[in-house]
Parts: structure tokens; C-alpha cells; sequence
């Protein structure tokens, strides 16, 4: 029982800042909102698609219909990391996010992709043409010619990312030694005390047992891809 | 008889633990370096941002000094202020970085207010991208600090809990400084218009 208040801390640490809720990734384009016709969906998503068969970088269209009270910018990164838009080693996502409701929208850019989409680029793209045709209430015509602008921005090639994480040290001898002092410390104590040497043990299993979490979208995938902030957003 | 089968036991799950856990604290170490890496590259990222800024704010007529002389003094100061990895762990060190950083932040956004009068500025394309790239840089920095905020609460709990500890005191681990959460660090950018 001793070690159940090392399992307490361990449960809380597990807990971190709580995620807004997000849409299931049904596809390229997720039209939570329904502001876009049938047939503009299917034609998104063939271009889209297209586009990540030439490039292999993954743009999503994704229409929310609430925040939930979350800044934009906030939202945006997070939805990114969710779903892993982009292949993993490049880290090649963008997304296209349009709160209609709230009438905020954003381009947010993947570690990847963002020095051929820069912020400014972004910026553009919203400010000069997503948003004077949301203003005149085309909404499809909106998404559209930004997805366009988008990918005519990002032209042809794929990017591939700089994020590697180092390798870890070997050990010193003065450790292994140490180690090994400490094996054979616990041998002892697991043979004076074997339950509590066992409870030990699970609970340490527990905390170094890793799970992958598989993400199915029925057809198309986040590639791994993950997010820093980079894009911009606007309102109309 | 049952104490042989326990020292097998023992052993067996002994073994599993130390390949488990010999890498735990190194690898969340790097982590948090990495995560510490992606906050710098972000703030420098924006210290490159303001020369560009000023340049570009100081060509409009009787635009106010004042403001002006606070960012570049913040931005002087700030470079002088580094923090590598070794000194993550030295709450005075993060405290040190974190308050030349905030001096920076709020010059900025006072700058920015100022913006407003000058409706020429504003029309500028010069300005508007950089002020887009200052949005998207604080926008990075504030996922990079909640980033490295993540990674280093992990790597406590880990060197403060068990089997982490023991670990830790192998490797002579220490807890990291958590940044304070300082005025509108964890908000989203303020430079909008």
C-alpha cells in the first residue's frame, strides 16, 4: 500500500489541459457547419486529394460550427495535433478552418509548410481573398478560392522539416555501477517483501507501458503531422 | 521451493524495469531541451521581426518616439538575456529570461495601440506582412511555452515520483523551472486590430 500515493501523482500528471472538443475527421473536407454544397464537398476533396498524391501534403477543409469558446488560434493547432494532418516526417499539414457562426477563419500551417506558407502569406490569403468573399456572403466561393490560393502557394514540391530530436547519452560507468547496486538492493528487498516489491513493479509498469492511439478516418488519414501556431487568421 | 520461483519472478520483472526506465529520464530530458529550443527559436524570431518593424513605422511622420525608443530599449535588453539548458533547472535564471521577454512583449503591444492613429501605416503592405509575421511569431511562442510547460511537467513528476526518483538521483536530475504564467502569456495574441 505503500505505493499507492506515488499511482495518485502519477493519475494527475496524466491529466493535462483539457482539449476542446473536436469533429471527427470524415475526410478532406468536414463540413460540420453544412455550409457547402454536396457537390462543392466532392470537388474539394478531389482536388485536395489530387494534390496530396503529387505533393504528399495533406490540406484539410473544416468548417466547426463552434469554438467552444476557444480563441482560433487556439482551436486551430490543436484540431492540427489531433488529426496529424500532414506525413509524419515532414510534418506537411494545413488546414482551412471556418467558424461561420462565430465568423472567424484560419489558416493554420504545419511545422512543415511554413516557410512556403508563411504568416504573411497566410494573412493574404485571408485578408484578400477569403474575406471580401465572405463578406459578400459567398461562402463556398470563399473556401474554394482560398484552398486554390493555398495550394498554388505551396506550388508542386513538398517541404520536408527539420524537427529530429538528439539521441540520448550513453551511460557512465559510475551509473551502470550504481545500477547494478540497485538491482541487486531490490532483489533483496523483493525477497523480504515480495508483495510490495510486486505492487512497486506493476505500478511502475503502468507508467512506462506506452499505448499508441490509432486514428482511422475512414479512408484518409492524418499522415503524424503536427502544428506550432504558425498561419493567421481573420474575421468578417 | 516458492522462494526460488519468487526470485525468478523478481528477477524477470527487475530486468524489465531497469530497460524500461534507464532511458526515461534522459529522453524526457531531451525533450524538454527540444521544447526549449522551439521557445528561443520563437522569441528570436521575433527580436529579428522588430528592426524590420521600426524601419518600416519610424518612415511616418511625427510618429511617436517615445514608443518607438521602448521597443528598441527592449529588445537590447532582451538580447542580453540568454538562458541555455543547463540553466532550466534555476527558477532565477527563467524568472531573469522571462521578465526581459515580458518587457519586449509589452513595448510591442503598446506599439501596436499606437498604430491605430495612423490609418496610413495601416494601409502600408510593408507593414501589414510584418505585422501578420508578429501575430503568426507570438501565436508560435505562445504554443512553444505551453509546449515546453507540458514536457517539463512531465519530466518532474517523473523525477519527483517513483521509480523516476531513483533515477533521477542516479543521474543527479533536477526539477525544472515552470515559467510563471505572466501577463497575457497564455493568451492568444494582442497585436490585432
Amino acid at each position: 500500500m505503500r505505493a499507492l500515493p506515488f499511482f495518485v501523482v502519477l493519475l494527475l500528471g496524466v491529466i493535462a489541459f483539457a482539449a476542446p472538443q473536436f469533429p471527427a475527421l470524415t475526410g478532406r473536407v468536414v463540413d460540420d457547419a453544412h455550409i457547402l454544397t454536396p457537390a462543392t464537398v466532392q470537388s474539394l476533396d478531389q482536388m485536395l486529394a489530387d494534390y496530396e498524391r503529387g505533393t504528399s501534403n495533406q490540406i484539410v477543409v473544416v468548417t466547426i460550427l463552434s469554438l467552444h469558446g476557444n480563441s482560433i488560434e487556439d482551436y486551430g493547432y490543436q484540431l492540427g495535433r489531433t488529426w496529424q494532418i500532414g506525413q509524419k516526417d515532414k510534418n506537411n499539414g494545413a488546414l482551412l478552418i471556418v467558424s461561420p457562426h462565430e465568423r472567424k477563419v484560419r489558416i493554420e500551417v504545419g511545422y512543415g509548410l511554413e516557410p512556403a506558407l508563411t504568416d504573411a502569406a497566410s494573412s493574404e490569403i485571408v485578408n484578400g481573398i477569403i474575406l471580401p468573399a465572405f463578406r459578400n456572403g459567398h461562402m463556398e466561393q470563399g473556401i474554394v478560392d482560398g484552398v486554390r490560393a493555398m495550394i498554388d502557394l505551396l506550388g508542386g514540391k513538398s517541404t520536408s522539416a527539420i524537427h529530429d530530436t538528439r539521441q540520448v547519452e550513453q551511460l557512465s560507468g559510475l551509473q551502470l555501477a550504481l545500477i547494478v547496486l540497485f538491482i541487486f538492493g531490490f532483489i533483496w528487498f523483493a525477497i523480504r517483501h515480495p508483495m510490495i516489491a510486486m505492487l512497486m513493479l506493476s505500478n511502475s509498469s503502468m507508467r512506462f507501458g506506452s499505448s499508441g492511439s490509432a486514428n482511422s478516418g475512414g479512408g484518409f488519414s492524418g499522415g503524424g503531422g503536427s502544428f506550432g501556431g504558425g498561419g493567421a487568421s481573420g474575421s468578417w | 521451493m516458492s522462494r526460488t520461483v519468487w526470485i525468478i519472478i523478481a528477477l524477470t520483472a527487475i530486468g524489465l524495469f531497469i530497460f524500461s526506465g534507464v532511458n526515461t529520464i534522459p529522453r524526457l530530458d531531451e525533450q524538454v531541451n527540444a521544447s526549449w529550443a522551439e521557445v528561443q527559436n520563437q522569441y528570436q524570431r521575433r527580436m529579428d521581426l522588430i528592426p524590420n518593424l521600426v524601419e518600416t513605422v519610424k518612415g511616418y511622420a511625427n510618429f511617436e518616439q517615445k514608443t518607438l525608443t521602448d521597443v528598441i530599449t527592449a529588445r537590447a535588453s532582451a538580447t542580453k538575456v540568454t538562458l541555455n539548458t543547463d540553466q532550466l533547472s534555476d527558477p532565477e535564471a527563467v524568472k531573469k529570461f522571462e521578465a526581459a521577454q515580458g518587457n519586449v512583449s509589452s513595448a510591442l503591444s503598446r506599439l501596436m495601440v499606437v498604430v491605430e492613429k495612423y490609418p496610413d501605416l495601416k494601409a502600408n503592405q510593408n507593414f501589414l506582412a510584418l505585422q501578420s509575421q508578429l501575430e503568426g511569431t507570438e501565436n508560435r511562442i505562445t504554443v512553444a511555452r505551453r509546449d515546453y510547460i507540458g514536457t517539463v511537467q512531465q519530466y518532474n513528476t517523473t523525477v519527483r515520483t517513483f521509480p523516476g526518483m531513483i533515477w533521477g538521483g542516479i543521474y543527479g536530475a533536477k526539477p525544472k523551472a515552470i515559467f510563471v504564467a505572466t501577463e497575457g502569456a497564455d493568451k492568444p495574441p494582442a497585436v490585432k486590430f
